[in-house]
């Protein structure tokens, strides 16, 4: 029995508006109000791992110098630095946020399939943040086993905050799935089932096609690290040894036995390298929107572009043991996924060549977005690069556990993401608030983060060179250390400060704008995308009034010879514009 | 068919292979399903990961165990007042939850026939069988835990991991079985009342529940055979 698609059916749909306060902005099922509720409660707990990463830096670059850092509190703020921006931030930010705002609109759909669901997502994702944030003020404080959470020493006496401080990040995170999975669900089903009339599936612009695929990598990720926290939670407060062998501690035989360390280390990685391109997928997607938009041509190589992403996400799945090299685990097996590894680096250079090519010739505009993706590329190519160093066993061994190792996942999936979100939060705010930003306040707010980027993160390649190990609260006096490594960390301390403080003409500019700022109008930079095409400025509950929009061309018609303007929106008919556009008719 | 298609918004469509590849990529909805349907097909893809991590863990922990693992024909076996017959509470257990799909799959077709009152009675039989299901699993957990002392921590017939493992799988499926009969009573209650006749005029959502139901089914298949007859 064939199913009758929701875009032919909107007519016989009612819609009801949320009249109350409450039902408007606060236990809001529009999916545009619970995007910016997750993006506000993202940006706010990732203000928080900043803070955190600056109290690191102090303590790394002037030694003995704050007594309020204690190797406790240090071991402390580097986990929930960690997890924080990789998880709290970045996948709510990109999937909860972005994803939220811009399925909908970009699909030219009324909202997501199951919105009270989505709006059940966002309010377990708080209470996971909530969960998260109260560690701080149990008795032993937050966990200190680092992001990665590696058994035996998780949950022993000696880490810092095993007493609740590890229950409360496990049951924080076992929240954060159950949120995502919620939300998740909707963003994959609304992407396939509630597309406008027009848009096929090789029309969608390339920031849903990243959206869609981080979403389903979500999904078969998780589950892994759901599992994970259920089996650590019930060595922590059970006594069974699903991950712990037998072990002795403090001169005692704990009661734990035959467990299985490595175990814990490959489900967490079977999440973790998928989670990598969680974050990564949605900025891939977002960037290359932006460059198309300010480039004013379209994207180079559309539908490389997208089995570039489905290719990378396949591949994720099977190159997880790359983080293992040094866990013990067999040789031949690390070679297995060292191929892999450097087989995922061919459709990601694909990827950074055709933002290269869109670039080529472009009629490029200098604005805030664009300076943004254009320095995601930098950022980009640099992480990726020296990922091929850490992707072979050999080379990875000595660079193992170094500042070379921080500085790469900081330079791929830190800054660059980062750059991204930036990017992407100037390139629609003025759809979301329906006012213009400061452009020189933004502007200033680009140049002290990227070059700043570059102060702090190339010294620390230099670092792991010289083999200085990571997540050490002091080095004392080492001879492999020449006096230039502490200078250096002075000088990267003093950077990170100021790239922190400078987040600060960010929250500025985006809060006073809101007043202050001038009036955007419906489509300042000229986007073909549906999203700008909106009846409303920011757009109204339902988004499209009466009609739902027809998409009638891809989302990459910039620069089309002939004419009259130098884009032309999707759901322009076809036979309004001149036919040389090779994709127009393209399904 | 080879022919090209033209579609309500005049765009041509390619016929033969390519015209699969574009029906998959067509615009308005990839699949003729109803939301809720697809979304329970994801869900379910996710959470056959969840299953499939638990398994792979016990696995690996089985296998780094030190302590000898128990012999299941042994701990499952039962005895009515003679000889103790290996794994027979095991198979009633299953039998009674394959009969269940079976049963599921009747209120599915009821449903879609518009006869609500068999719909609903199938439902609350599938339901039964669940809660029969689940009861057993209490006694059996009671049989490992007061008669032989297996404690989700340490067990002595052998490898601690043993009950670790045991209770945690089997207690995550027999959780999945509940929320199942939950689902179905209030499901059930729907249909029974009209609920669908007046909202959307299809019994779509008795399908739905009946993926689910046959979803904890299949993983049962899966735990059976990994648990109790390696």
């Amino acid at each position: 029995m064939a199913y009758v698609a929701i875009a032919d059916r909107d007519h016989e749909i009612e819609h009801h508006a949320p009249t109350t306060f409450i039902t408007k902005y606060i236990w809001s099922q529009d999916h545009k109000v619970i995007a910016i509720q997750y993006a506000v409660t993202a940006l706010f707990v990732g203000l928080v791992a900043l803070i955190l990463s600056g109290m690191m830096r102090l303590q790394l670059g002037f030694p003995n110098s704050f007594s309020f850092i204690t190797p406790i509190d240090y071991y402390q703020f580097i986990t929930m630095h960690g997890m924080i921006m990789v998880i709290f931030l970045l996948t709510a930010l990109f999937l909860g946020g972005f994803g939220n705002y811009l399925i909908p609109l970009m699909i030219g759909s009324r909202d997501m399939v199951f919105p009270y669901m989505n709006m059940l997502s966002y309010w377990v994702y708080l209470v996971s943040v909530i969960v998260l944030l109260t560690s701080f003020f149990v008795p032993g404080g937050p966990t200190g086993a680092g992001w990665t959470l590696y058994p035996p020493q998780a949950i022993l006496p000696g880490t810092p905050g095993t007493d609740w401080g590890i229950v409360l990040m496990l049951g924080s995170l076992a929240l954060f799935i159950v949120a995502f999975t919620m939300g998740g669900l909707n963003y994959v089903t609304t992407i396939l089932q509630a597309r406008t009339r027009g848009m096929t599936m090789m029309r969608l612009p390339l920031s849903l096609w990243g959206i869609f695929m981080a979403t389903i990598l979500g999904l078969l990720a998780f589950p892994a690290l759901f599992v994970s926290a259920v089996m650590m939670t019930l060595d922590k407060a059970a006594g069974t040894s699903f991950f712990m062998p037998a072990v002795m501690s403090m001169g005692e035989n704990l009661s734990h036995e035959g467990g299985s360390p490595i175990l814990f280390q490959h489900l967490f990685w079977f999440f973790g390298h998928p989670e990598v391109y969680i974050v990564a997928l949605p900025a891939f997607g977002l960037v290359s929107d932006l460059l198309s938009t300010h480039a004013r041509k379209n994207i180079f190589g559309y539908r490389m572009m997208v089995w570039a992403i489905l290719a990378i996400g396949g591949l994720s799945f099977i190159v997880w043991a790359h983080h293992m090299y040094v866990s013990g685990m067999n040789p031949y097996f690390g070679f297995f996924f060292a191929t892999t590894t450097l087989i995922i680096a061919v459709p990601t250079a694909i990827k950074v060549y055709n933002w290269v090519l869109t670039l080529w010739q472009g009629n490029i505009r200098l604005t805030v977005p664009m300076l943004f993706a254009i320095g995601f590329i930098f950022t980009f190519t640099h992480g990726g690069l020296t990922g091929i160093f850490l992707g072979n066993v050999v080379v990875d061994l000595p660079l193992s556990d170094t500042y070379f190792v921080v500085a790469h996942f900081h330079m791929v999936m830190g800054v660059s993401p980062i750059m991204v979100v930036f990017g992407s939060i100037y390139h629609w705010y003025p759809k979301i608030t329906g006012k213009m930003f400061n452009q020189t306040l933004g502007k200033v707010h680009f140049w002290i983060t990227f070059l700043g980027t570059y102060a702090i993160y190339l010294p620390m390649h230099y670092l792991g060179f010289l083999g200085v190990p990571r997540r050490y609260f002091a080095m004392g006096d080492t001879e492999f250390m020449p006096e230039s490594a502490f200078t250096l960390n002075q000088s990267i301390t003093i950077s990170a400060l100021i790239v922190g403080a400078a987040q600060l003409i960010f929250l500025y500019n985006i809060i006073v704008s809101l007043k202050k700022g001038k009036d955007a109008g419906p489509n300042p930079w000229q986007a073909t995308t549906l999203e700008w095409q909106t009846p409303d400025t920011p757009p109204k509950h339902g988004n499209w009034g009466p009609e739902l929009p027809v998409v009638h061309r891809w989302a990459y018609d910039y620069s089309v010879p002939g004419y009259h303007d130098d884009f032309i929106p999707q759901n322009v008919p076809a036979d309004a514009t001149p036919a040389t556009s090779e994709h127009g008719s393209d399904t | 068919m080879s022919e090209a298609v033209m579609t309500d918004t005049g765009d041509v469509l390619p016929g033969g292979a390519k015209g699969i590849v574009a029906d998959f990529a067509a615009d308005k909805q990839a699949f003729a399903v109803p939301w809720g349907k697809a979304m329970m097909w994801f869900f379910l893809l996710s959470d056959t990961f969840i299953f499939g991590c638990f398994l792979t863990s016990y696995m690996t922990v089985r296998m780094s165990a030190r302590d000898a693992w128990p012999v299941p024909s042994e701990v499952f076996a039962l005895s009515f007042g003679g000889e103790p017959i290996p794994l027979i509470l095991i198979a009633i257990m299953t039998f009674i939850l394959i009969s269940s799909s079976g049963t599921m799959a009747m209120a599915v077709n009821m449903g879609y026939r518009g006869e609500r009152n068999k719909a609903f009675w199938l439902m609350m039989a599938t339901a039964a069988f669940g809660v029969m299901f689940v009861s057993m699993q209490a006694f059996e957990w009671t049989k490992l835990i007061v008669d032989d002392g297996v404690r989700l921590w340490s067990n002595p017939m052998g490898a601690a991991q043993f009950g670790a493992t045991f209770f945690m799988i089997t207690g995550f499926h027999g959780l999945h079985v509940s929320a199942g009969v939950i689902f179905l009573i209030v499901i059930g209650r729907r249909v029974k009342s009209g609920f669908y006749d007046r909202t959307r005029g299809n019994y779509e959502m008795v399908e739905i529940t009946g993926l689910y139901w046959h979803f904890v089914d299949l993983v049962w298949v899966f735990i059976f055979a990994f648990f109790y007859l390696w």
